[in-house]
C-alpha cells in the first residue's frame, strides 16, 4: 500500500539534509588515452569536490568477476561514458553544470564496433582474440549427422540490444557512519555492492555496509552497475566527510549503464522428411561491450538454451561473447536466452516451411518428452505434459482457425495483413549448473519478542512481488497470520547471504530456504515438524521471556537436490534444477500504408510448478511479455562509435497503456519437489517468447524473413521491397 | 502550513540568489514556501515540501511518473515551473485515501511502484470523471503513464474492477 | 511587458520549452512571461463563421468542447493524438505554432482549415495566414515583442476530412509523418509534417488532388510530393520512409475517392 499512497522511501526519497549531490564526468571516446583534464570556467571550483582515479583507497576496479572494469578510468578509456571523475556540490543543478564544463582529453585510438568480424591485431584490448569467454557444447557427432541428413536448412539471426527503462533511475547515497562506510539505493544484490566495495575501499565487511532501498524496477539493470554508482558514491563521501547522493537522471542512466547483448544466432538444422530433426549446429555471438561485466554467463545461458526444448542427439552449440568498444553489456531479464531462442524459434518455423509442414506438427514431433535429453544432455524426468502446454496455447488462440482465416483475409485485403506466430521455450530456473551449489546461500528465520518472526534474506522488492511471497512462504510453513512474519530490509550488516535476486531464483531457491530455516526455528523450539500456529508464537514468547536466552534464529543453507549432476569442463549433465516450459501465441496486424505492426492479441501458457499467488505470476508474465513485445517491434538504438545516441523516453521507444493487447494468461501446474511450495522460477520466461512469436506471425502474415529485430515499420518496409526484388527477379 | 509530509523539510535544494514567494492550495491546504523562480513544481514538492510521491521518470513529460492534478486535470509536474501553479488548486499523490486505492492493489496495477503514484493519480481522475469514457477508452486517457513492470493489464483490470464496483462500464 | 522586456520569452503549457529543464542552464537564466497569468487569452469561442481560439487554449479545451468534433473534427483528432492526456491538459494551440516545430501535431490541422493567426504587439494587431507564417526551420513571422494572442479558424463547408499521424507508437510519440487532408469548395488542401524543415502545404498534391486523375500507383503521389517537401533522416526515421508512407498515405487516403 505504500507504493500506492506515495509512502515508500525510495533513495532519492529518503529525508535527507546536509548532503552533497554527486556529478560523473564522462569519457567523451570509445577508445584511447586520457592526456589531460581542463575544468572549464563558469562554476566556482572551490566549492566542488573533486575524486580522480588517485583517491581510490584500493584497487581501482569494480570486481564481480574480474577486476578489468576500473571504477575511474585510469590514463585510459574504451567506451564513451566511461566515468573519469566525480564532483560534488551541495546544489544538484550546479553539479550537472558542472560536470558539462570539464573536458577530457583523449587521444583516440579505432575502436572496436563490429561484434562479429575477426579483430585485427591492434583491435586487440581482452586476452589474445578479446573473445571475454567461449564456450562449446558437444553432444555426439554433429557433422557426422549433418552430412546423414536428407535435409540441411541454414539459417542467420540478430537481435538488438535493450534498455531496462526501470522507472526508477539508478541512484546511491553514501555516508559516513563512524568506521563504517554505509550505502544506500536501488540495487538487485546488496552482496555484489559489497563484494565490488571490499577491494575498491580497502575495507571489511565490518567496515561498509549496504542497504537496499526500495528498488523501483530492475530487471537485470541493477544487477552490476550499482556497484559501480555505490563505489562512487563512497569515494565522494569519503573526501567530501558529507553525506553524497548521486541519482542519475534519465538521459545518463540511458547512456552509461549496461544494457541486453546484441546478438547473432547461426543454424544448421539437419532433418528428416518426416520432421525429425537429427543435428542442431548453432553458433552464438554476443556483443559484450567494453568491459566483462558478466558476459560470461549471460553467454552460458544463452548456450545452454540454444537449442531449445527439443530432442535431438547430435548438437554442436559455440558460443563467444566478444569485446567491443561499446557501453557494457550485462544482465537483463532472460540474461541471454531471449536472443538464443529468437534465433531458434524463427529457425524452427524456417525449418517447417522447407520441409512443407506445418509448424506447430514440426514442434510437436520434436518437443522432448520425459525420458528424454536436452542439448547438455540432461535426462528431463519433470512429469510435465509438454504437449498440452502447447495445445493449451492453440485453443486458447484458436491457432487453426484463425491460421486460415488470416489466410483467407490476406488474400482479399491488400492493405491490412494478419498473422498468428508461435514459439514454444524453456527457461531453467536458479544459477547455472553448480552455480546455487558454489553461492551457498544462507537464509534466517528470526523470532521475534512479540512471538512472530522476521525473514532475513538478500533477496531485494522490485516489484516482483518478493515480500508477498516471502510473508506467504513463513506464514504458511508455520501456520502464522501474515501480520505475524516481517520481512527484513536488506542491509548486509543485518541479513545473510542468501545470493543476489536474479536467475528467477528468488521464490524458487531463497523461498526454499525460508521454509527450510521455519523448519529450523521449529526445531531450535523444540517443538515436532507439525507444530504450527499459537503453539509457535506461545513458543517463541517463552523463548524471550528468559531473558538469558541468545536471539532465536532458524537458519537454513543450500543444499543441491540429488538428481542435479554437472560437469562445469564439459558443459554436460544436469544444467539446471527445474525448467518452466511455456508456449505463447502473437497475433498481429500490419497496416502496409505505414508498414506498422500491432500485436492485436497474445496468447501465453506456461508449466511452472506451482503458482505461489495468481495475480503476482500473472503480473509476472504480462509484464515479461510487454517488454519482449517491445523488444521485438519498438526499441530501436541508434548507435554511434559504441554509445546509444536515443537516451530520451522520446526517442527510445517503450510502449503505452495504447500500445499493448491484453496478455491472456494461462497456468499449468506440476509441482517441484525442491522449489518452495512446489515452485519454479517465472522471471525470465516470458520474456523469451515473444520476439520469436512475433517474427513468426510477420512472416505469416507477409512472407518476410524476418530474422532480425526489432522490425520497425522502417525495416518492415525493407524486407519487403527484398521479397519484392526477390520476386520481379 | 500543515501538510502531510514523507517526512521533514529537506535540503536538497538550497536556496542561493533571489527566491519568490510561491502560494497555492496544496492537497487542500494552503500552502506557501520560497522557491528558486526557475524551480519546477516537481522539485517544490519533493525537495522542499517532501512530498516524494511524485517521481521524476525522464524530465520530460514522456512517462508521467510525476502527474499531479492542477485545478482538477492530470499534469506533468516537470513541465510546470512552480510560479506558473501559482495560486492553483494542486492534488498529490499523498492526498487520496487508501479506501480509493484498494482495487489497485488488489487488480496487480502496482509492482516496482515507481510509476504507481502517477498511474493512481490519474487513474483516480477517470475514476471521478467517467463521462470521459463516453469519448475516450480506458488505455487511451492512460496512455501518458509507462509502466515497464506490469504490461498495463494489471492497470486496466484494476480500473474496470473499481468501475464495475460502482456500476459503471468502460471499455479499455 | 513584452515591449520592455523583448527578449523575455512567452510561457504558455510549457510542454516544449520545459523538456529537460534541469539540464538547460542557459534557459533556467532567462526571462519568461508567464501566459498563464492573463486569463482574457484563455478561452476560446464560437463566431457564425469562425472558432476563435485563445492564445492560451489548450488541446483539452477542445477535446471537451463537443462543438469542435463536430465542425472541425481535425482539431480533435489532432489534439487527441498531442501526447497524452497530460500534455493535452497543458499544450496550448499558439505554442504549438510558436514552437515552430515540423513534426507539430496541431499546426497541420489548422493549416489544413486555413486558420488565421492573430499576432499582437503593443505596436500594432496583425493577422497573418497560417500557411504564410513559416519562412525556414522554426523562422516565423513572429517578432520577440510580438504575441499570438488568438487563432481564427475559419468555418466553412468541407468534407473528407482527415488526420494521418505516423509516429514510433500510438501515444506520446513525435510524428515521423503528418498528414491534414481536406477538401474545401474551392479544392483539396494538404498539409504536411514532419517531412520538411517546417510544417507545409503542399500544393502539388492538392493539384493532383484537384484534377480529379486517379493515380493508378503511390508513385504518383511521391512524385508530387517531391516538389513539395524535402524529407530527411533523422533520430527518428529516415528520409525514404517518410517519403514512401506519405504517399500511400495520399494514395490510400483521398487518392482512393477517386473524382
Amino acid at each position: 500500500m505504500a507504493k500506492l499512497t506515495g509512502r515508500e522511501l525510495y533513495v532519492d526519497d529518503i529525508p535527507s539534509a546536509d548532503h552533497l549531490w554527486g556529478a560523473t564526468v564522462r569519457s567523451p571516446s570509445a577508445r584511447g588515452r586520457i592526456t589531460g583534464v581542463d575544468f572549464g570556467s563558469g562554476v566556482d571550483w572551490s566549492e566542488f569536490v573533486v575524486v580522480t582515479a588517485e583517491d581510490i583507497p584500493g584497487r581501482n576496479a569494480v570486481f564481480l568477476m574480474e577486476y578489468d572494469q576500473p571504477a575511474l578510468a585510469d590514463g585510459y578509456v574504451r567506451h564513451i561514458h566511461e566515468a573519469v571523475l566525480l564532483l560534488a556540490h551541495p546544489s544538484r543543478e550546479t553539479a550537472r553544470r558542472a560536470a558539462k564544463l570539464v573536458t577530457v582529453h583523449v587521444e583516440t585510438e579505432s575502436p572496436v564496433l563490429d561484434f562479429c568480424a575477426e579483430p585485427s591485431t591492434e583491435d586487440i584490448q581482452y586476452g589474445p582474440d578479446n573473445v571475454f569467454k567461449r564456450i562449446l557444447i558437444e553432444k555426439d557427432d554433429v557433422e557426422a549427422a549433418l552430412a546423414a541428413a536428407p535435409i540441411v536448412v541454414e539459417g542467420e539471426y540478430f537481435t538488438g540490444s535493450q534498455e531496462h527503462v526501470y522507472l526508477e533511475t539508478q541512484g546511491m547515497r553514501a555516508h559516513v557512519d563512524g568506521d563504517v562506510v554505509v550505502i544506500q539505493g536501488s540495487m538487485q544484490c546488496p552482496y555484489y555492492v559489497l563484494k565490488a566495495l571490499k577491494p575498491m575501499l580497502a575495507r571489511d565487511e565490518s567496515e561498509i555496509r549496504i542497504i537496499q532501498t526500495p528498488t523501483g524496477g530492475g530487471f537485470g539493470g541493477k544487477e552490476e552497475y550499482p556497484s559501480m554508482i555505490a563505489g562512487h558514491a563512497a569515494l565522494l563521501a569519503l573526501k567530501s566527510g558529507r553525506p553524497v547522493k548521486l541519482i542519475y537522471d534519465r538521459w545518463e542512466d540511458m547512456a552509461a549503464t549496461t544494457k541486453r547483448h546484441p546478438s547473432r544466432v547461426r543454424h544448421r538444422t539437419g532433418v528428416d522428411e518426416q520432421g525429425r530433426l537429427l543435428a542442431q549446429d548453432i553458433e552464438v555471438v554476443l556483443d559484450g561491450g567494453a568491459y566483462l561485466t558478466l558476459s560470461p554467463v549471460v553467454l552460458s545461458r544463452a548456450v545452454i538454451h540454444a537449442a531449445g526444448p527439443y530432442a535431438c542427439d547430435a548438437v554442436r552449440i559455440d558460443g563467444r561473447a566478444m569485446l567491443t568498444n561499446a557501453v557494457p553489456f550485462g544482465a537483463f531479464r532472460g540474461f541471454g536466452a531471449p536472443q538464443a531462442f529468437f534465433g531458434l524459434e524463427r529457425h524452427m518455423d524456417v525449418v517447417a516451411e522447407r520441409l512443407g509442414m506445418d509448424p506447430v506438427e514440426f514442434r510437436r514431433i520434436n518437443l522432448i518428452r520425459d525420458g528424454q535429453q536436452t542439448a547438455t544432455g540432461q535426462t528431463i524426468k519433470d512429469g510435465v505434459d509438454r504437449l498440452e502446454v502447447l495445445d493449451s496455447a492453440l485453443r486458447s488462440s484458436d491457432w487453426t482457425a484463425r491460421r486460415a482465416e488470416f489466410d483467407r483475409q490476406n488474400a482479399d485485403d491488400p492493405l491490412i495483413k494478419r498473422g498468428l506466430g508461435l514459439a514454444m521455450v524453456h527457461h531453467g530456473a536458479g544459477f547455472t549448473g553448480n552455480g546455487e551449489l558454489m553461492l551457498q546461500s544462507v537464509v534466517h528465520v528470526a523470532g521475534t519478542q512479540e512471538g512472530g518472526v522476521e525473514v532475513r534474506t538478500a533477496s531485494v522488492e522490485m516489484g516482483q512481488g518478493m515480500t508477498t511471497i516471502f510473508t506467504q512462504l513463513a506464514a504458511d510453513r508455520l501456520g502464522l497470520d501474515a501480520d505475524s512474519v516481517a520481512i527484513a530490509q536488506p542491509d548486509t550488516h543485518r541479513v545473510p547471504n542468501s545470493g543476489p535476486s536474479v536467475a528467477s531464483r528468488t521464490s524458487m531457491v531463497v523461498g526454499f530456504l525460508v521454509e527450510q530455516a521455519c523448519d529450523d526455528l521449529r526445531r531450535q523450539l523444540g517443538l515436532a515438524d507439525d507444530v504450527r500456529g499459537s503453539a509457535v508464537t506461545e513458543a517463541i514468547k517463552a523463548w524471550y521471556s528468559d531473558s538469558s536466552s541468545a536471539d532465536l534464529i532458524g537458519e537454513s543453507t543450500y543444499e543441491q537436490p540429488h538428481h542435479i549432476d554437472w560437469d562445469e569442463e564439459t558443459y554436460l549433465g544436469d544444467a539446471y534444477g527445474a525448467y518452466a516450459w511455456a508456449a505463447y501465441v502473437a497475433e498481429v496486424e500490419v497496416d502496409l500504408r505505414t508498414y506498422g505492426t500491432r500485436v492485436t492479441n497474445f496468447v501465453a501458457v506456461q508449466e511452472i510448478g506451482r503458482v505461489l499467488n495468481e495475480t503476482l505470476a500473472r503480473g509476472q508474465i504480462q509484464g515479461g511479455v510487454a517488454q519482449g513485445i517491445s523488444w521485438a517491434l519498438l526499441e530501436d538504438f541508434r548507435w554511434q562509435d559504441g554509445a546509444m545516441q536515443n537516451c530520451q523516453l522520446t526517442n527510445y521507444i517503450i510502449p503505452t497503456s495504447d500500445d499493448l493487447p491484453p496478455i491472456q494468461v494461462e497456468f499449468l501446474e506440476t509441482p517441484y519437489p525442491f522449489g518452495a511450495q512446489g515452485s519454479k522460477g517465472i522471471g525470465e520466461l516470458p520474456m523469451d517468447g515473444p520476439g520469436p512469436a512475433i517474427a513468426n506471425a510477420l512472416a505469416h502474415a507477409l512472407g518476410i524473413p524476418a530474422t532480425a529485430i526489432p522490425i520497425t515499420p522502417e525495416r518492415l518496409m525493407g524486407e519487403l521491397d527484398s521479397i519484392a526484388a526477390l520476386e520481379a527477379s | 502550513m500543515s501538510q502531510q509530509t514523507n517526512g521533514p523539510v529537506r535540503g536538497d535544494l538550497p536556496v542561493t540568489g533571489d527566491t519568490i514567494i510561491f502560494r497555492c492550495q496544496l492537497n487542500g491546504v494552503e500552502t506557501e514556501i520560497e522557491v528558486d523562480p526557475a524551480e519546477r513544481l516537481l522539485d517544490t514538492l519533493r525537495y522542499r515540501l517532501s512530498l516524494t510521491g511524485t517521481k521524476e521518470g525522464c524530465a520530460e513529460g514522456e512517462c508521467g511518473a510525476c502527474t499531479v492534478l492542477m485545478d482538477g486535470l492530470p499534469v506533468n509536474s516537470c513541465l510546470i515551473l512552480s510560479f506558473q501553479a501559482a495560486d492553483r488548486q494542486i492534488d498529490t499523490v499523498e492526498s487520496l485515501d487508501e479506501a480509493v486505492l484498494a482495487p489497485f492493489l488488489e487488480g496487480g496495477a502496482t509492482q516496482c511502484g515507481a510509476c504507481t503514484p502517477g498511474v493512481v493519480i490519474t487513474a483516480n481522475w477517470l475514476l471521478e470523471n467517467r463521462d470521459l469514457l463516453d469519448t475516450h477508452r480506458i488505455r487511451e486517457l492512460m496512455a501518458g503513464n509507462l509502466c515497464r513492470c506490469t504490461g498495463y493489464d494489471g492497470i486496466v483490470d484494476s480500473i474496470e474492477a473499481a468501475l464495475k464496483a460502482d456500476g459503471a462500464g468502460g471499455s479499455a | 511587458m513584452m515591449a520592455e522586456e523583448p527578449e523575455a520569452i512567452p510561457l504558455a503549457g510549457g510542454t516544449d520549452l520545459l523538456v529537460h529543464w534541469p539540464a538547460h542552464h542557459e534557459a533556467r537564466e532567462a526571462t519568461y512571461v508567464d501566459l498563464g497569468r492573463i486569463p482574457e487569452i484563455r478561452q476560446h469561442r464560437w463566431t457564425d463563421d469562425a472558432l476563435i481560439l485563445g492564445g492560451t487554449t489548450t488541446y483539452w479545451d477542445l477535446i471537451r468542447d463537443p462543438r469542435s468534433a463536430k465542425d472541425l473534427p481535425l482539431l480533435v483528432d489532432a489534439a487527441r493524438q498531442v501526447g497524452a492526456v497530460q500534455i493535452q491538459a497543458r499544450g496550448t494551440w499558439a505554442g504549438n505554432i510558436a514552437n515552430g516545430s515540423p513534426a507539430a501535431d496541431g499546426v497541420p490541422v489548422l493549416m489544413a482549415y486555413d486558420a488565421v493567426v492573430v499576432v499582437q504587439s503593443e505596436r500594432d494587431i496583425c493577422e497573418i495566414p497560417l500557411s504564410e507564417f513559416y519562412f525556414g526551420y522554426k523562422k516565423m513571422l513572429l517578432a520577440d515583442d510580438q504575441l499570438i494572442t488568438s487563432i481564427r479558424v475559419p468555418l466553412a463547408p468541407r468534407t473528407n476530412h482527415r488526420f494521418d499521424k505516423v509516429g514510433s507508437r500510438r501515444a506520446q510519440a513525435i510524428a515521423k509523418v503528418g498528414l491534414a487532408t481536406v477538401r474545401a469548395e474551392d479544392g483539396w488542401r494538404v498539409v504536411a509534417a514532419s517531412l520538411a524543415p517546417t510544417v507545409c502545404r503542399c500544393p502539388a498534391v492538392e493539384a493532383l488532388l484537384d484534377s480529379g486523375k486517379d493515380a493508378d500507383t503511390p508513385a504518383s503521389f511521391e512524385t508530387a510530393l517531391a516538389a513539395d517537401v524535402s524529407p530527411i533522416d533523422d533520430i527518428r526515421s529516415t528520409a525514404e520512409y517518410r517519403r514512401r508512407v506519405a504517399a500511400r498515405l495520399l494514395f490510400f487516403g483521398p487518392g482512393s475517392l477517386g473524382s
